[in-house]
């Protein structure tokens, strides 16, 4: 097949030729984009977080006199424990996802004060404390050291101040990176003067309360202090089987109002809590997603209408191609062929528009750069929907009889 | 002429109706997903006060020491207790107001109703009247009540519905972390869009439930909520907050006239120097007298995902226009017969130019009221997510109208090329090859 004629044709159906390209073009920029933005929050969705997610439940408690929590922690465990199905319970100043972040600047020298945090030495670490045996019913994964002590948990307070009254910490292993990276962080020691913790041991990866930029590394920057009965302990967990959860959840919220009538409780499952953290998030990617599908639809019907059009239009010169020899096979192809080197025309302006927009977005938007992959996917998509939407107007092309040629002016 | 016109166009677009249905889609949907997008924008980048916003400023200073000085940065964006209290004590504005936010317990008399949380502000006085905040009963607390420490609270009419059943409720005491509070004022329906006064505190969350003074406040104890910036050996914690080195509260002034704004901005770099005098601050005076439209500019308040929206919805747009564009010139072209018929009877290319034009004029028109519809239906979908925003995404009349203008214009620009392409044909040709 030659594509010199076809060229030559093109260039006497300038408008409608500019047009296809023009169609293809736009799709391409647009579509590069949004299914770039798409992935970024699918990826943010589906963090991994290394607890127990699905065997989770929260009930937290708020407004009850701390100066009881010394006698209401423990039988608010008990009666939590006394559900049937309840596998353990523990409590945890907050949790993972949760909105309710207890933040702290920590450095690694003697000397690192809070303030530093502008600065590069100091790094910003989310904090959870909690009673003993709760990293069991989070299900915790321990990758070097130990957890706390039993010995550690009763000394360890917060009440009004801002950290725990310990000296022992277990870090995630992205922090330990973060802090020494190459160095065993067992043994080291996280400053913030006047205070300061020991790491003991590290944990596999689990998200803090609020996730902060979007590059994922820093989402994981979390620490784990034990605490003894204090206010600041105010989410409790439990853990049972997920068929059951909707039925203990019932349970032990009414179970905590009932001893607690002044304070103020609020059960979810974990899943719940994950879901809300990130319903923004996928309602986004969900809107992206659609707007993509109509987009792609739109262009294919633009396509569909200016190819039939363009048949319309050559009756006459396929007729008279047809009765000079050329089978249905060569009008099918001549039209597919034409439309592929439409298709790739535009989708080489496409591309560098994306890029183009790709440019804007990251200047005005905490937005990284457009991934190449996505420039030979993207031309790959609009070439299928090109060819497909050239289909049914080349066909009737084919079908139309050389007889045309006698009869045309 | 125009009525000829239009009877040519409706028969011509009566004759395809696949292809014009097609042209019609087209055009709303990219109507209606770029206006959806941009009336979500315009209401979030709305005056949250208008009338008022241009007399509301928002005065940053910087108590911090040394340790990390860059000349040029920014004051802190919050005051400390004791700037606060100075500067309030002061009144050299029109107005002025010091403020935070929290959480407090609510303990309903009404056993029927657990106790449960709900969002405060913990204001002086002048708020009220500064903020033109409307009273449905009562009164606003007064300064006195301020300096009294009084144990006052004014409710919010969405509070007043849950806890009195919508009834007068001043005089009324309501119990709040085990103390109690005499309502003396319940609000009319206020939602201020964007919540300007607090950015750190949700941007379009709904106002507060219960307003108390900010003294009283302190006295029992009452939670504070937001964002609390510490410096040297600032804790931070709760019971020395007012004389730690931090801020975490809000101050706002209402000054009528420019004149006064800059004597204002003067009367700050005064109190600066003084404090420098006394030794309390160590930088070089650095104030700024934002205005409110300025302040929620400098603080990013609209989120950046809306602004993604609406460029992806004005990409949506421009693909959907092109796409038009292609459909129409497809639908003139094809009638090259017709066409040549009419000008071989004397139309001048002009008249035909204007029929064509009539013509995708009543697809925008359609396309554009089709798109209407499903913006409202967009409207509608985005009111049910769960961003705190979502509730305000409403249509007004001015989005209506540029709804209905946006339309016009998109459909004539995608009809302006192929009518000018159609009007070229040469009449005699056109007649012979049919």
């Amino acid at each position: 097949m030659q594509i010199r004629p076809i060229l030559a044709t093109l260039r006497k159906h300038r408008i409608p030729a500019i047009l296809i390209v023009l169609e293809i073009a736009l799709a391409c920029a647009v579509l590069c984009n949004a299914v770039f933005m798409i992935s970024r929050r699918v990826a943010s969705i589906s963090l991994p977080n290394a607890i127990d997610e699905k065997e989770l439940i929260s009930v937290s408690m708020h407004g009850a006199d701390p100066t009881r929590a010394a006698a209401d922690i423990p039988r608010n465990l008990a009666a939590l424990q006394g559900i049937a199905g309840v596998q353990a319970a523990g409590v945890i100043s907050s949790l993972p996802l949760s909105t309710d972040n207890w933040g702290w600047s920590f450095g690694t020298q003697p000397d690192s004060v809070l303030e530093d945090r502008s600065s590069d030495q100091n790094t910003n670490v989310s904090l959870y404390m909690m009673a003993q045996g709760t990293e069991r019913v989070l299900g915790l994964r321990l990758r070097q050291g130990r957890f706390f002590n039993a010995d550690e948990y009763p000394g360890s307070l917060i009440g009004s101040g801002a950290l725990p009254s310990t000296h022992v910490t277990v870090i995630t292993e992205s922090l330990a990176k973060k802090l020494w990276p190459g160095q065993s962080p067992l043994g080291k020691t996280i400053y913030s003067k006047p205070a300061y913790f020991t790491v003991v041991g590290v944990v596999a990866d689990v998200l803090r309360p609020r996730l902060f930029g979007s590059d994922g590394l820093r989402s994981y920057h979390s620490s784990f202090f034990p605490m003894g009965p204090d206010q600041a302990l105010a989410n409790y967990v439990l853990r049972c089987p997920p068929a059951e959860r909707e039925r203990i959840l019932r349970e032990a919220v009414q179970k905590m109002q009932a001893l607690n009538p002044s304070a103020v409780i609020n059960g979810n499952t974990y899943e719940a809590i994950r879901n809300r953290y990130f319903a923004d998030t996928s309602s986004m990617a969900w809107m992206l997603v659609l707007v993509c599908a109509v987009m792609l639809a739109v262009t294919a019907v633009g396509i569909v209408g200016l190819s039939s059009f363009w048949v319309t239009q050559r009756r006459a010169q396929i007729g008279i191609r047809r009765a000079l020899g050329a089978t249905r096979g060569d009008i099918l192809r001549y039209f597919q062929l034409e439309n592929f080197l439409l298709v790739g025309i535009g989708i080489l302006l496409g591309m560098l528009l994306a890029y183009g927009i790709n440019l804007f977005l990251m200047a005005h938007y905490e937005l990284p750069r457009l991934p190449m992959l996505y420039l030979p996917a993207g031309a790959l998509a609009l070439w299928l929907i090109g060819q497909g939407a050239v289909l049914g107007p080349a066909q009737r092309a084919a079908a139309v009889p050389p007889v045309v040629a006698t009869r045309a002016a | 002429m125009f009525g000829y016109y239009l009877d040519l166009a409706l028969h011509s677009l009566k004759r395809n109706r696949v292809l014009t249905a097609l042209m019609v889609m087209t055009l709303a949907l990219g109507i209606g997903a770029s206006m959806t997008t941009l009336t979500v924008l315009h209401v979030l980048s709305g005056d949250p006060l208008p009338g008022r916003s241009g007399q509301l400023y928002y005065p940053q200073l910087d108590p911090r020491d040394m340790d990390g000085y860059h000349p040029g940065d920014e004051p802190m964006a919050q005051v400390t207790w004791v700037d606060g209290m100075n500067l309030l004590h002061a009144a050299r504005a029109d107005r002025q107001a010091l403020m935070t936010g929290g959480a407090v317990p609510i303990q309903p008399a009404d056993s029927a109703i657990d106790p449960f949380y709900e969002d405060a502000r913990y204001t002086t006085a002048d708020f009220f009247p500064m903020f033109q905040v409307p009273f449905l009963y009562g009164h606003p607390w007064s300064g006195a009540d301020d300096e009294a420490h009084a144990r006052v609270v004014v409710l919010s009419r969405g509070m007043n519905d849950k806890l009195f059943g919508g009834k007068d409720s001043t005089g009324q005491t309501l119990r709040m972390n085990d103390a109690a509070f005499r309502v003396v004022g319940v609000l009319d329906s206020w939602r201020p869009s964007p919540h300007f006064y607090d950015v750190n505190m949700g941007n379009y969350s709904d106002s507060e439930g219960v307003f108390v003074p900010l003294s009283a406040s302190r006295d029992v104890r009452l939670s504070r909520n937001g964002s609390i910036d510490c410096w040297g050996k600032g804790g931070g914690d709760d019971d020395h907050i007012e004389t730690s080195p931090c801020v975490w509260l809000q101050y706002w002034v209402q000054l009528d006239t420019p004149a006064k704004a800059s004597a204002y901005k003067e009367y700050l770099t005064h109190y600066v120097q003084e404090q420098k005098a006394l030794g309390r601050f160590q930088r070089p005076p650095n104030v700024r007298l934002r205005g409110l439209t300025e302040w929620l500019d400098y603080n990013k308040v609209v989120p950046s995902d809306v602004r993604l929206q609406m460029w992806l919805a004005l990409g949506f747009l421009l693909v959907c226009l092109v796409n038009t564009m292609g459909l129409m010139l497809t639908k003139f072209l094809r009638r090259r017969g017709e066409l040549g018929v009419r000008r071989a009877l004397g139309a001048s290319r002009r008249a035909v130019f204007a029929q064509l034009l009539v013509e995708s004029g009543i697809v925008g028109v359609v396309g554009g009221a089709i798109g209407l519809l499903l913006a409202l239906l967009g409207l509608w979908i985005v009111r049910r997510q769960p961003s705190d925003y979502a509730e305000l995404a409403h249509l007004d009349a001015s989005m209506l109208l540029i709804t209905l203008v946006l339309a016009v214009c998109a459909s004539l620009a995608a009809g302006l090329l192929p009518s000018w392409r159609a009007c070229q044909i040469a009449p005699a040709l056109q007649l012979k090859s049919n």
